[in-house]
């Protein structure tokens, strides 16, 4: 028998290929759909019904607030809610292995992810700008903020997805990963100024606390995008610190890509 | 070149040796089958030629590549048919087959590897809905579908039905017959004996024995076993030759009517030999 001797499948190819089956698997599954999709979306809705009084003089209603937070909390369940429990299912039932034994590379695998993530997040803030246009009348921004929406998307994407795969090294059985990536969402959510606005009611210490974390930052710079400038009084610093925004969540991207590099396994037996 | 060439491999988990020296050589073409009781080593074994563990000592060749550092196209050559998997519930067995045969840069038809496994009627059913058995057919494609030279099958007939491990039987021989080289590792026995050309015996880390099915462990060489009931009770003697006492029995009158000489199966040798492990 002779040697085989084609060409690899590309890289590129396998990596859209990861992608195409995650997002068909992801809608096959109706739990995932609700849990991780429709969840954000949900609580604008009840957020935004139940605190709908405006803030004093801006013209703006705290419903409004919540529509553009909440971006940030659409974001960060799908990047990291969805990417951690995902490796962590992937690894328990099989999925890993039986990837590690075909030519298909690690990075192929993870862009699928990525892709999936990507995927998720466009059409969850797609679903939670719907729900706050068209149920709480927050006005469309300009051109020039849709910009700043575009890399922040993509940082915050990428930031969430990233410390997902990190902290997936730590879930020892998918059925508990739910319960364990939720704590940090959810404290997140609290201390962040995304379900409680203006951050400034917490206590200042919190805030530091708040600030060392994504979040926090996530959340101001989609308020930025879709706010008027006015608004920018009720955030920590009184400024909307688009420059910081960049650089903590550069920052976290990156030590998420060292801790990703440092842990990841193809199995939890691969020693 | 071998396919396979094994030599003093050893692993070792925390304060267990699972495997204390094997050495082993499977050639071009050949079905060869590991055969060992649970925790002998077996699936230890087969993992570290897969690549999927590494090794503490010892030297591996699997297709000429060390399997611990081989690479991208070194996997394309080989097929893995794993056991236990769970994965991929949500889509059918005919997307699955494409989405992996993708991988590889030759692979079969997706309808040829369906077909080939005997799942053309469940082609479009969610993988979810199949039973155990039609679950590790799907298996099985996944492990043929990029035309491997050498194909890896940890226990594949767990949970068939007679009739569809004979056509999983007939696969093998197909695919042996192209000329793929296949490892098997099997609780069954009489798979061992139907498929195998060479097959080794594991025990407590080693390997206790190794041949074809009809000479291992001394099985051509070990005497028959003769059986009859007298006066109501089983009587077996294991003569070196049955000729003399089977003339004897014929002229003396005993009653043959419950006559049985059997060779020792490959069973007997197999518990044989691994009864002298413990």
């Amino acid at each position: 028998m002779t040697v085989t001797t084609s060409a690899n499948v590309s890289t590129a190819a396998m990596s859209l290929s990861r992608g195409r089956i995650e997002v068909l698997q992801f809608f096959r599954d109706r739990t995932a759909m609700v849990f991780t999709f429709l969840f954000p979306a949900m609580l604008l809705l009840l957020f935004g019904t139940i605190f709908g009084d405006s803030y004093d003089e801006t013209g703006v209603s705290a419903s409004q607030v919540y529509a553009a937070s909440m971006l940030a909390y659409g974001v960060l369940t799908t990047g990291f809610v969805t990417m951690g429990s995902g490796l962590a299912l992937d690894r328990e039932d099989g999925t890993l292995k039986r990837l590690h034994g075909t030519p298909l590379p690690v990075t192929a695998y993870l862009m699928g992810k990525a892709i999936l993530v990507l995927t998720l997040s466009i059409a969850e803030a797609a679903l939670i700008i719907l729900v706050g246009v068209l149920v709480f009348d927050m006005p469309l921004p300009d051109a020039s903020h849709w910009l700043t929406f575009a890399w922040l998307m993509l940082l915050s994407v990428l930031t969430c997805s990233l410390l997902g795969v990190a902290v997936s090294a730590i879930v020892k059985r998918a059925r508990s990963a739910g319960a364990i990536l939720n704590v940090p969402v959810v404290a997140l959510q609290f201390i962040s100024g995304i379900f409680i606005h203006p951050i400034t009611q917490l206590p200042s210490w919190l805030i530091t606390v708040a600030s060392l974390f994504p979040v926090k930052w996530m959340g101001q710079g989609f308020r930025y995008v879709f706010l008027p400038d006015s608004m920018k009084s009720m955030e920590a610093a009184g400024a909307w610190e688009l420059g910081r925004t960049a650089l903590v969540l550069g920052v976290w991207c990156v030590i998420g890509l060292v801790l990703c590099l440092a842990t990841f396994r193809w199995s939890d037996k691969d020693r | 070149m071998e396919a396979i060439e094994v030599t003093a491999l050893r692993k070792t988990y925390k304060d267990k040796e699972a495997v204390r020296g094997i050495d082993l050589t499977v050639a071009r073409g050949e079905i060869f089958a590991m055969l060992g009781p649970n925790g002998a080593g077996k699936t230890t074994s087969v993992e570290i030629l897969e690549g999927h563990r590494r090794r503490d000592g010892g030297d591996v060749r699997v297709l000429g590549e060390d399997p611990g550092t081989a690479g991208q196209a070194w996997r394309s050559r080989i097929g893995i048919v794993l056991q236990n998997t769970d994965d991929a519930a949500d889509l059918t067995v005919a997307e699955m087959v494409r989405h992996v045969g993708g991988f590889y840069p030759g692979p079969r038809a997706v309808d040829e590897v369906v077909e080939l496994v005997g799942l053309t009627a469940k082609r479009n059913a969610k993988i979810r809905t199949l039973s155990g058995g039609q679950r590790r057919r799907v298996d099985v494609a996944l492990g043929i579908v990029g035309r491997p030279e050498l194909l890896f099958l940890d226990e594949p007939t767990t949970g068939f039905d007679p009739e569809a491990r004979r056509q999983f039987w007939d696969l093998i021989r197909t695919l042996a017959g192209e000329g793929t080289t296949i490892l098997l590792t099997t609780h069954y026995l009489d798979e061992a004996e139907a498929l195998a050309d060479r097959l080794a015996v594991l025990a407590d880390g080693r390997i206790v024995a190794e041949g074809t099915p009809a000479t291992l462990g001394g099985r051509a060489a070990a005497g028959s076993k003769v059986s009859w009931q007298e006066n109501g009770h089983l009587r077996t003697e294991q003569p070196a030759d049955p000729s003399e006492l089977l003339r004897k029995l014929a002229t003396d009158g005993t009653d043959l009517r419950t006559l049985t000489v059997t060779r020792p199966t490959l069973e007997d040798i197999y518990l044989t030999l691994i009864g002298a492990q413990r």
